[in-house]
């Protein structure tokens, strides 16, 4: 009997190990800091930002609006990052979609912030599409949910209908997810404070400490 | 006793098989490590969710009651009694059904096949025929 339990334990270290090995791990490509970043779409589109174009740190976010751990990020960490780091002038807060192919509607939800962020809601809708994130569970199209969120934060939803139709947004995505791509991205949500890559769990706390930090390396200089 | 060990180890080796690929199609954890390439094709195939879940969810979910049910009939008390190897060979049965169905999707539908699903499949290929093992030897 002892013996056996030794065995269950190997086995429980082993599939363990390899699970946190593997989350850990997600970037084994990840590419030199010389490689170039593809320009993006083609209108030259690089993201919706929040905060100051004079904030003195970047962060990068590369986020898919099905994945749960975006979401949580979106709603627990953010709120408190606008109001720590954005708000007070610290940091431009940059969001890249990244929707992954394991995720069916993925794509739909980014031409839908896309689409809201055509008519200047595209922070409203982000939050929409996190905070009310049921809809990533049902499995169910969500497009009449999305259009409701769209309605619900003052969109023109007769505009909004005309550009998910046309999809005209969906090459300002494709060049997001290529560029995330170029930089080792690999899951979601991954992040780059000023290009370098954050490591470690994405707290408010976590960017707080990194970007005062930051600040001061600067100040010594 | 032995056999019901034999399911406890496959069943918790089952389960983070499992829980890797739900894991991925969380998001956590990058890209799969495949070799074949395959396992993405199944991956972000429709085949790969059930009723609006992933199909790896269920695959945690089966081999973890399996790996309960076979700890359970290990302790003194269940040794010498009949119903947990019914419990098991019922369970095995309905994973091993369920395993036979992805299988024949990814031989004649998605013309593809993920190394850690194949892994599963050998997995309680083994459970089922170590529970049914069990039954026969208790009638």
């Amino acid at each position: 009997m002892k013996g056996f339990y030794v065995l269950l334990a190997v086995v429980f270290l082993a599939g363990g190990g390899w699970l946190v090995y593997s989350a850990n791990h997600k970037s084994t490509a990840e590419p030199s800091s010389t490689a170039p970043v593809p320009a993006a779409a083609a209108d030259g589109f690089r993201g919706f930002t929040l905060g100051s174009d004079a904030a003195p740190i970047e962060v990068t976010e590369y986020s898919d609006f099905e994945c749960p751990w975006c979401a949580a990020f979106a709603t627990v960490q953010m709120p408190v990052v606008r109001e720590q780091l954005i708000a007070t002038g610290k940091v431009r807060w940059r969001y890249r979609e990244f929707p992954l192919s394991a995720h069916k509607y993925s794509h739909l939800a980014a031409l839908a912030a896309q689409c809201a962020g055509e008519q200047a809601r595209f922070w409203e809708m982000h939050d929409a599409l996190f905070t009310r994130h049921q809809w990533a569970q049902t499995g169910k199209d969500p497009s009449d949910l999305f259009r409701r969120f769209a309605k619900d934060i003052g969109v023109d939803v007769d505009k909004y209908d005309a550009c998910m139709r046309s999809q005209r947004y969906a090459g300002r995505i494709d060049a997001s997810y290529q560029e995330g791509e170029a930089r080792g991205v690999q899951g979601t949500p991954t992040f780059f404070v000023d290009g370098r890559r954050f490591q470690g769990n994405p707290t408010s706390d976590a960017f707080k400490a990194l970007v005062d930090s930051l600040t001061a390396g600067r100040r010594k200089r | 006793m032995r056999r019901r060990q034999a399911i406890a180890v496959l069943a918790l080796a089952g389960c983070f098989v499992a829980l890797y690929l739900w894991l991925y199609k969380l998001g956590v954890m990058g890209e799969l490590r495949c070799g074949t390439g395959g396992c993405e094709t199944v991956q972000a195939s429709p085949y790969a969710e059930l009723f609006g879940l992933p199909v790896a969810l269920y695959g945690v979910a089966g081999y973890a009651a399996l790996f309960l049910v076979s700890l359970a009939a290990l302790q003194p008390a269940a040794a010498a009694r009949r119903r947990p190897d019914v419990a098991l060979a019922v369970l095995a049965s309905i994973g091993f059904a369920f395993t036979l169905y992805l299988t024949a999707l990814e031989l004649f539908v998605i013309h593809a096949f993920c190394r850690w699903c194949l892994g599963s499949a050998a997995i309680i290929t083994a459970v089922w025929i170590l529970a049914l093992a069990g039954v026969r030897r208790n009638t």
